[in-house]
C-alpha cells in the first residue's frame, strides 16, 4: 500500500563538462512510495523550479525500462541497488523513510558529463559504426526462410540482443570498460548465420574502437553482469575473446 | 478545395509496380549531389536515412535523444505483420490489406494500404538479413502469432520486444552508414521550424540541446519521420519526449493536418497511481485471452477484491457482449471501462481502473501455464506497482497510446508542400481511425525502406536543384522568428511549471476528447484550452539560461505547441458528426454502442491548414473511395 516517506537527496550537480561539480544536499520531503525513482526526481525539480532554482538535469525518455536512456549511479549502485531494473522502473517503495540517497552521474572516461546526472554515451554509437552490424542494403535480401537458424542459437542471439545500451557495465567496472556493451553486439551477431561472413573483421573493429574511445579492458571483476539492468551474461564477453582471438591469430583480416 | 491523393490509375495490385516505373530516377552518379534531411530515427526516419544514404544520397539525420537507438519504436512489444503465409493458414497480400482497411474502419486510403500489405514481406526478408533474432521454431524457421483483428497468425516477433529488436536493426543499418562518411548524425538537436525557399521544403532550424546554439540545416528535401501527438493527453504510453513540434512547425508553415481527432486508446495499461505520475505502461492485450475483466456491482464499493462475492461483481464485457466477452475490440473495451469508472465503479485508490482477473484461468490451467503464458506481464506488472497478480487481480485503465492522424501525404508520401516528406506515425496514410496490432511496425519501416527512398527521388529528379545557402533571407527569418519564441518563453517568469500546465491541458483533453466525445464536451474544451493557453503565456515559468542544457525549455516549447495543436484536435472532433474507430461521438452509435459512420457525409480524410494566429483553420477534404473492400458497419456479434 501506499506511504509516504521522507528522504535527504545528495545530488551530483555540475554546470557543464569544464565546470567542477560538487554535492548539493536536497530535501526530498512526502514522496509516495509507489513513485519510480525519476518519478521522485520530478517531484523534487516542480519544486525547485517554483522556488526560483534550476532543477537536477537527468536523461530519460520511454520511462519503460528499454530505451537506455536513463541511468544514474544510486548509493554506489548503476541503476540502483534492485536487480534487473533501469532507473525508471525502480520505485521508491524499495527505500525506507529517513533514508539519504546519494545520485551521480555515470562516470567513466569515455563518458563526459553533459550537466548534472546526464553524460554523453556517444562513444557507444561509435562503437558500434565501426563494426556493429550485418552489411546489407535494402533490398536484396532472400526470403527470411531460406535461412534456418537453430531455436536455441537464436534464443542466445536474442538474449544478447536485449542489451539497451544504457552504459551502466561501464559505470559499474572499476576499468571503465565496455566489454559488456561489444560483447553482446559481437555475439549476437557470431551466433547467427547472417553474421559469420564479417565476424572476424566486426570482433577487431569494435574492440579497437573501444579502446580507442578511452574504455578499459576486462579485469574479470564481473561487475558488468551484477548490475546490467537487462541480465546480459559474461558468457558474452568469453565468446568476444574467442572471436577476437581467433581474428587476430587465424583470419587474414588485420 | 478537394485534395489529390495522387493515387495511380489501374488495378490496385499493380499500381505500386506501374507507379515505381513510371518514377523519375535519379542517376547513381547523381546521388551524391543531393542532401536529404531526415528529423526522427525510430523506425520510419531510422529506416529512410539508412535507406536513402545506402543509395548515395547525403543524408544529415536528426534526433532529440542522445542516440538515434533511443527512439519510442524501442517500446513496442507484439510484433510486426507480414503476409509470408508460412504458416499456410489463408494469408495473403489481399487478406492484410483488406484486414488493414477494415479495421481502420474505412478511413484509410485503399492504394497506400495495399502497398503496405505488398512491402510487408520484404520488411521480414531484410530484417532476418540484418541480423534481427526474431523467434523461431524448432525446425530453425520463423514462428509467428496471431493478433488482434486478424483470423491467421502472420505476426513475426522477437519476444516481448520486437520494436526494440527491428530498431536496433535500423538502428545498426545508420551507424554503418555514419562510419561510411554517408550519413551525418546531429543527436540533441530539436526541430523548432521548418525552412521554405520558393514553396519547397529546403532546410530546418533545430536547437543544440547541449548548447543551445540554434542551428540551420539545408538540403533538397526533408523528411519528417517525428511520431505521433499522443502526449498532448500528458499520460500516454509514448516517451516523455514524444511530441508534435516538429509536424506542428510543418503545419504552421503550411503543410495539411489530416485527421488530428484520430487517437487510439488502448483498454489494457497500467493504471494512473497519482497526480506526479509522469506516465502510463502499456501491457500486451494478450492478457485479455484469460484475464476476465470485472468492477464490483456497487458504486463506491472499496472492499478489496477478494472480500467481494461472486454473485456482487459484474463482469461487464462478458455481460454486454455475450459472444465476444473480454475480447472485444481496443475501443469498445476501453469505452466501458471508462463508463464503468464515471458510474462510480473504478476500483483502487483513484477509482480509475478495473479488475482484470486471472483467478479462474489459474484454477483451471493451473499456475505454471499462466506463467508460460503471461509471466514477464506479471513480472512487469509486479515491479511498477508491488502487487502480486497471481494472488491479487491486476487492475487496468486505458490509456492514450497511438494517434492514427498526421501529417497530410500523398501517394508518394509527400505532404502539400514540395519537397516535404512525412513517413511513419507522423504522417495519417494507412491506418484509417482505428489502427491493428502489429501494424505500426510495419508501417514505419515499409516507408523507410521500401516506399520513400523511390518516391524522394521522382521528387529530386522532377524538380530544379536548389540547395539554398543557409544564409538566405528564409534562413534568416526562420531563425528571427524562432530565437523570438524562446526568448519570450524564457522573459515570462510566472508562477507555474510547465509540466502543471502540461497535466491540466492533459486532463481537458482526456474528459473532452478522449474515449468518449460529445459536442457539448468538446466545446466546453475548446474554451478551456484557449484560457489555458492564455494562461501559459503569462504564467509559465521557465528556469535556466538560454545557451545551456535546459530541460526546462525543451519542454515548454513542445508543451506550447500542445496547446495550439489540442484546440485542431478538438475543431477536427467536432467537424467529423459521425463515430469510426477510435473517434468516437455519443451521439453516434449503434444500439449495442458500437461506432456508427456517416458514409454519405465523412468518408473523406479531413485535412486542415492553418490561416494565422486567432483564424479558424480551413478545411481541405480528400474524398476516400474504396473500389476493392466493400463499406460496411464493423461488427463484434
Amino acid at each position: 500500500m501506499s506511504k509516504h516517506i521522507n528522504l535527504t537527496l545528495k545530488v551530483w550537480r555540475q554546470k557543464n563538462q569544464k565546470e567542477k561539480g560538487h554535492f548539493e544536499t536536497i530535501a526530498a520531503p512526502q514522496i509516495s512510495t509507489e513513485m519510480s525513482f525519476l518519478e521522485m526526481l520530478d517531484v523534487v525539480n516542480e519544486k525547485m523550479t517554483t522556488e526560483g532554482k534550476e532543477p537536477i538535469a537527468f536523461d530519460h525518455d520511454c520511462r519503460e525500462g528499454i530505451c537506455g536512456m536513463c541511468g544514474a549511479v544510486v548509493n554506489g549502485r548503476p541503476h540502483g541497488a534492485l536487480k534487473g531494473t533501469t532507473l525508471c522502473q525502480l520505485h521508491m517503495r524499495h527505500f525506507n523513510d529517513g533514508d539519504t540517497i546519494a545520485i551521480e552521474p555515470f562516470r567513466a572516461m569515455a563518458f563526459k558529463v553533459i550537466k548534472d546526472l546526464a553524460v554523453d554515451r556517444s562513444a557507444f554509437d561509435q562503437i558500434i559504426q565501426a563494426g556493429g552490424f550485418i552489411s546489407v542494403n535494402a533490398g536484396g535480401a532472400q526470403d527470411a526462410n531460406n535461412l534456418p537458424v537453430p531455436q536455441e542459437r537464436a534464443e542466445l542471439a536474442m538474449d544478447a540482443a536485449q542489451c539497451i545500451g544504457c552504459g551502466a557495465c561501464v559505470a559499474a567496472c572499476p576499468n571503465a570498460s565496455a566489454m559488456l556493451f561489444v560483447s553482446a553486439k559481437v555475439s549476437q551477431f557470431a551466433l547467427l548465420p547472417q553474421g559469420r561472413p564479417e565476424a572476424a573483421r566486426r570482433a577487431l573493429a569494435m574492440v579497437r574502437a573501444m579502446d580507442r574511445l578511452g574504455f578499459g579492458n576486462c579485469g574479470n571483476e564481473t561487475e558488468c553482469e551484477a548490475e546490467c539492468p537487462k541480465g546480459i551474461s559474461i558468457s558474452n564477453i568469453a565468446r568476444l575473446n574467442r572471436e577476437f582471438f581467433k581474428a587476430s591469430f587465424g583470419s587474414s583480416i588485420k | 478545395m478537394l485534395l489529390d491523393g495522387k493515387v495511380p490509375t489501374g488495378p490496385i495490385a499493380e499500381k505500386w509496380d506501374r507507379h515505381r516505373f513510371e518514377l523519375k530516377l535519379v542517376n547513381p552518379a547523381n546521388k551524391r549531389k543531393y542532401d536529404i534531411i531526415v528529423v526522427g530515427t525510430g523506425l520510419a526516419g531510422g529506416s529512410a536515412a539508412a535507406t536513402l544514404a545506402e543509395l548515395g544520397y547525403n543524408v544529415k539525420a536528426f534526433c532529440f535523444q542522445d542516440s538515434p537507438r533511443r527512439a519510442h519504436s524501442i517500446a513496442a512489444q507484439g510484433g510486426i505483420n507480414a503476409a509470408k503465409n508460412y504458416p499456410n493458414d489463408g494469408d495473403s497480400i489481399w487478406r492484410l490489406f483488406y484486414d488493414t482497411v477494415k479495421g481502420g474502419d474505412f478511413r484509410a486510403r485503399e492504394a497506400n494500404v495495399y502497398r503496405l500489405a505488398q512491402v510487408s514481406n520484404h520488411i521480414i526478408d531484410h530484417c532476418v538479413a540484418q541480423g534481427i533474432p526474431f523467434a523461431r521454431d524448432y525446425g530453425g524457421l520463423l514462428a509467428n502469432r496471431s493478433f488482434g483483428g486478424a483470423q491467421v497468425s502472420r505476426t513475426f516477433y522477437a519476444r516481448g520486444q520486437t520494436g526494440q529488436q527491428l530498431l536496433l536493426g535500423c538502428y545498426s543499418s545508420l551507424m554503418r552508414q555514419v562510419g561510411a562518411g554517408k550519413v551525418t548524425l546531429l543527436p540533441r538537436r530539436e526541430m523548432l521550424d521548418l525552412v521554405i525557399v520558393k514553396g519547397h521544403a529546403k532546410g530546418i532550424l533545430v536547437r543544440n540541446l547541449i548548447t543551445g546554439e540554434l542551428e540551420r540545416h539545408g538540403a533538397d528535401a526533408v523528411v519528417l519521420a517525428t511520431g505521433g501527438y499522443g502526449n498532448v493527453f500528458f499520460l500516454s504510453t509514448n516517451a516523455m519526449g514524444s511530441n508534435v513540434t516538429a509536424a506542428y512547425r510543418a503545419y504552421l508553415k503550411g503543410a495539411l493536418f489530416a485527421n488530428p481527432c484520430f487517437t487510439q486508446i488502448h483498454p489494457t495499461c497500467i493504471p494512473v497511481h497519482g497526480t506526479y505520475q509522469s506516465k502510463l505502461t502499456l501491457m500486451s492485450e494478450s492478457l485479455r485471452n484469460d484475464g476476465r475483466v470485472w468492477v464490483p456491482q456497487k458504486a463506491g464499493d472499496k472492499r478489496p477484491p477478494y472480500q467481494i462475492p461472486e454473485n456482487e461483481r459484474d463482469y461487464f464485457l462478458e455481460r454486454k457482449y455475450p459472444s465476444f466477452g473480454n475480447l472485444v475490440p481496443r475501443d469498445v473495451a476501453s469505452r466501458n471501462a471508462k463508463q464503468q469508472c464515471d458510474a462510480g465503479k473504478g476500483v483502487g485508490a483513484t477509482g480509475l481502473a478495473v479488475y482484470l482477473d486471472f483467478a479462474d484461468a489459474i484454477k483451471r490451467d493451473g499456475r505454471a501455464v499462466i506463467e508460460r503464458k503471461y509471466g514477464n506481464l506479471f513480472e512487469m506488472y509486479e515491479k511498477i506497482t508491488g502487487e502480486d497478480p497471481y494472488v491479487t487481480p491486476m487492475m487496468i485503465y486505458p490509456a492514450v497510446h497511438y494517434t492514427m492522424g498526421g501529417l497530410w501525404v500523398d501517394y508518394n508520401l509527400m505532404s502539400n508542400i514540395p519537397g516535404l516528406f512525412v513517413i511513419g506515425e507522423a504522417n495519417f496514410s494507412d491506418h484509417g481511425a482505428n489502427r491493428l496490432g502489429a501494424s505500426a511496425l510495419m508501417q514505419g519501416l515499409a516507408d523507410g525502406y521500401f516506399i520513400l527512398p523511390y518516391t524522394i527521388g521522382g521528387y529530386l529528379a522532377g524538380s530544379a536543384k536548389l540547395n539554398p545557402a543557409t544564409s538566405s533571407p528564409e534562413f534568416d527569418a526562420c531563425e528571427r522568428a524562432v530565437q523570438e519564441r524562446v526568448n519570450r518563453l524564457l522573459a515570462i517568469k510566472g508562477k507555474r511549471t510547465v509540466d502543471d500546465f502540461h497535466r491540466q491541458l492533459g486532463s481537458i483533453m482526456w474528459d473532452y476528447c478522449g474515449m468518449s466525445r460529445n459536442n457539448a464536451g468538446l466545446e466546453k474544451a475548446r474554451g478551456l484550452i484557449q484560457s489555458l493557453r492564455a494562461e501559459f503565456w503569462q504564467n509559465v515559468t521557465v528556469p535556466g539560461d538560454e545557451k545551456d542544457f535546459n530541460q526546462s525549455l525543451e519542454r515548454a516549447g513542445r508543451v506550447a505547441d500542445f496547446l495550439e495543436f489540442a484546440e485542431l484536435m478538438v475543431i477536427d472532433a467536432l467537424e467529423r458528426q459521425e463515430s469510426c474507430g477510435g473517434h468516437f461521438n455519443e451521439a453516434y452509435q449503434t444500439p449495442e454502442n458500437e461506432a456508427l459512420r456517416d458514409d454519405e457525409k465523412f468518408c473523406h480524410v479531413a485535412a486542415w491548414e492553418y490561416k494565422g494566429t486567432g483564424k479558424a483553420p480551413e478545411l481541405h477534404k480528400e474524398p476516400l473511395t474504396f473500389e476493392n473492400v466493400h463499406l460496411t458497419q464493423r461488427s463484434y456479434k
